[in-house]
């Protein structure tokens, strides 16, 4: 029978500990979130010598603090969850900051093997380890690795399997803190002994009292005893006194003395440092004339191919689609009426293909953003934005989701997830709608050659996006000063070397954030797909009142009897002011499932039969019926208003609530209202 | 008596090295950034200051980007 193994992955940003995750569980692996925060869970499975292996990769943490959520999910998982194994990854080529959180690890007592990964650019760097002498120093197993080579797969798991059997004997290493704060630690375990036994025996004593002195706010509301709050109080007061600083500081100083002592005496560097190539691109890429071109050109080139070269599956896809509906039409007689043959072809196709046909986007969006991250470009580039960016109110970083954002927002709002900051990615997710969307350029594309000579096309469509970017930038800084108040994260930032991406990384790293869209937004969109299908075609009018009519007369008059026809006449009076009719209201209903809609609705109820937004009958009858005014006031509310469902939904769920998916929803179409109200009576009173 | 040569990291020149008196920060930024290895007495050697440009800063073999915002917050000797 196999014996089970959890084992948890630990380790710093950039130190390859994906790719050592990778390495152990290859293709099986499942990607959550851990419960009640937006932080990722990777979880995979692999077997080595009869056992089975379940493998968690933790965030990636600088430290096991209260100040992050990253590591308050980190450590939690560690004292809850309680694996056979921990595995802290470290950057052989960076090694004394790396080791700070093994150390943190050593005091909470984890069954620990340290896998120094990279060892192969730690050893072009000239840096040599005596790793026997390092593993007893620390009284850790240690492994070399190269994570992104698969090369020590088989001694880590040696490694992992030796560990989670064999029980461990007492440390005899141990930070040292200094006899000044060793004293209060030890009359501290006291007051712990007493007053709170249970709190000891879930996270133990040695550990909890390095945390209290250390003010963690996480330790601190666990604590039942005023008594024991006062005798930290007073250890800390006077610590204070004697180091003139914080005991944070102190017992974080004597860590890396630890860490500095046992490397002195085990690495070291045969070759003197020089000037690494990583500088070398550095001074180009981030130089002060040549930095913000590439930076443009890159991001060209990213918009390029998510969009440009995804429109080629984009569009088997929709063929695809096409055929399907067709042949499941097929099964009934040409012609015919069937509510299910409806609900399949028009609800179910319509709406799933929506969803779907977006994913080469997503993909190729998620697979442009890997190798970014991957090489390291991505730091560099969040940096170049951030003197922009700081000044409108938001992180450096949020100018790539915004970017995609004028192709589609769900992939846009998904990618805010590389912005750390909550209130920074929630403000970000918030106007991401403004940037006006590829769906939204088939309305664009459909009026302003009905409405405008053609001189004046270019300028009105230019003019349209710049309106976006305007009012995203005025709301970005109306909702940093209000809902979203508060300092915008210093910037510090680690500044990794740059690497080369191998294909296997980056291959995992898009699929894994490519089948949680599939997955989440597809079930809701269908629903919601559906509900929209009902409300369009129900209730029916009788066949008598449609006899004498043609098809495209009927379906007109089909769409006015429905659910969505009667709301699209009952809210005519609202929509009075802004310069639209009941029509357009109908249109503006349908185009909540997705944006193309519109076009496609306003065919319908000008009984144009379908319409796609080349259709000269269409303009024509528009022209007919609106004046320019008018029509540019359409493509303004279509601009600023409720996104589509889809988008609505991926804000609900990338901020895990859906208070703010609302107060988009409701925020973004009162903003509308408002601007097309105020441009539609001015205009009536210059235009005639 | 430390005082008078106390000087903002971001004063200090390209490839110069300085030692990290302290951060005048709030508790958890002082902590993220000493778990980062900014702790006092650290060495601190300026990659580059070059206005504009990052504020690129090596400490205990790893390169760091700061804002300049935090440069003024971190006092060096």
């Amino acid at each position: 029978m196999d014996e089970k193994i959890t084992v948890a992955l630990a380790g710093n940003p950039n130190s390859g500990k994906t790719s050592i995750f990778n390495m152990l569980t290859g293709a099986r692996q499942h990607v959550g979130n851990y419960p009640g925060v937006t932080v990722e869970k990777k979880t995979g499975l692999c077997s080595h010598k009869g056992f089975k292996i379940t493998v968690v990769d933790l965030p990636g943490t600088y430290s096991l603090t209260a100040y992050s959520i990253e590591e308050l999910v980190a450590r939690s998982f560690l004292v809850e969850e309680k694996p056979d194994v921990v595995v802290d990854i470290v950057d052989a080529s960076n090694i004394e900051r790396n080791l700070y959180l093994a150390t943190q690890l050593i005091e909470m007592n984890v069954p620990l093997v340290l896998a120094f990964n990279m060892s192969d650019i730690a050893k072009r760097n000239g840096l040599v380890f005596d790793i026997n002498q390092l593993s007893k120093l620390l009284e850790t197993a240690i492994v070399t690795t190269v994570g992104n080579k698969g090369k020590g797969k088989a001694e880590l798991l040696d490694a992992i399997v030796q560990t989670a059997q064999h029980s461990r004997s007492k440390r005899t290493h141990k930070v040292s803190y200094g006899e000044e704060i060793e004293t209060e630690l030890a009359s501290l375990k006291a007051v712990l002994a007493e007053e709170e036994p249970a709190l000891t025996r879930k996270y133990g004593s040695e550990w909890l009292v390095i945390k209290l002195l250390e003010d963690d706010s996480d330790i601190n509301a666990k604590v039942h005893s005023e008594k024991t709050l006062d005798s930290v109080r007073a250890s800390v007061n006077h610590l204070r006194d004697i180091f003139g600083d914080d005991p944070s500081i102190i017992i974080a100083d004597r860590r890396y003395g630890f860490i500095s002592g046992a490397c002195q005496e085990t690495i070291k560097s045969t070759i003197e440092s020089r000037h690494s190539t990583s500088d070398m691109i550095d001074t180009i890429v981030t130089n002060r004339i040549l930095g913000l071109p590439i930076f443009l050109v890159l991001m060209y080139l990213v918009f390029l191919l998510t969009f440009k070269t995804g429109e080629y599956p984009m569009g088997w896809l929709e063929q695809f689609f096409d055929w399907a509906g067709k042949a499941i039409a097929g099964f009934w007689p040409v012609g015919s009426e069937n509510w299910l043959k409806s609900l399949l072809v028009d609800g179910v196709i319509g709406g799933v293909g929506g969803v779907l046909v977006f994913l080469p986007n997503i993909l190729l969006l998620f697979l442009a953003i890997a190798v970014l991250e991957d090489s390291g470009y991505m730091a560099r580039a969040a940096f170049i934005m951030d003197n922009i960016m700081h000044k409108i109110g938001l992180h450096g970083k949020s100018f790539i989701p915004m970017l995609i954002g004028f192709g589609c927002s769900i992939p846009a709002i998904m990618g805010t997830r590389i912005l750390e900051n909550r209130r920074n990615r929630f403000t970000t997710i918030m106007v991401i709608p403004l940037m006006s969307c590829g769906a939204r350029l088939t309305i664009y594309m459909l009026i302003i050659p009905a409405f405008f000579p053609e001189k004046w096309r270019g300028p009105v469509l230019w003019l349209i996006y710049m309106i976006g970017i305007v009012l995203a930038i005025i709301c970005i800084k109306v909702l940093r000063l209000t809902v979203f108040k508060g300092e915008t994260t210093p910037f510090v930032m680690e500044l990794p070397p740059y690497r080369m991406p191998t294909l296997k990384s980056v291959y995992l790293h898009m699929w894994q954030r490519g089948w949680l869209y599939l997955r989440k937004a597809g079930t809701i969109i269908l629903a919601v797909s559906i509900v929209l299908w009902a409300a369009m075609s129900y209730p029916k009018p009788s066949a008598e009142s449609l006899a004498g009519l043609t098809t495209e007369q009927a379906q007109q008059a089909k769409l006015a009897y429905s659910v969505i026809g009667r709301i699209g006449q009952a809210i005519e009076p609202a929509l009075k002011p802004i310069g639209f009719d009941w029509k357009i209201g109908t249109a503006l209903i349908g185009a909540t499932a997705a944006k193309e809609v519109f076009v496609s609705q306003l065919g319908i109820v000008y009984a144009v039969g379908s319409a796609d937004e080349g259709s000269q009958t269409l303009r024509e009858k528009l022209q007919a019926n609106y004046t320019p005014l008018t029509a540019f006031c359409i493509m303004l509310f279509c601009l600023i208003s409720t996104p589509c469902i889809a988008t609505i939904v991926t804000t609900g769920r990338e901020t895990n609530s859906w208070r703010w998916a609302l107060f988009q929803f409701f925020g973004l179409t009162a903003l509308a209202y408002v601007i097309t109200l105020i441009v539609y009576q001015l205009g009536s009173l210059i235009v005639p | 008596m430390q005082d008078k040569h106390l000087q903002p990291l971001s004063a200090i020149a390209t490839g110069e090295t300085v030692k990290l008196a302290k951060i005048e920060a709030g508790r958890g930024l002082n902590s993220r950034l000493a778990s980062m290895g900014l702790l006092p007495n650290v060495e601190i050697t300026v990659v580059r200051n070059s206005h504009p440009g990052p504020f690129v800063i090596s400490v205990k073999g790893s390169k760091m980007m700061l804002g300049r915002g935090m440069a003024h917050k971190i006092m060096v000797l």
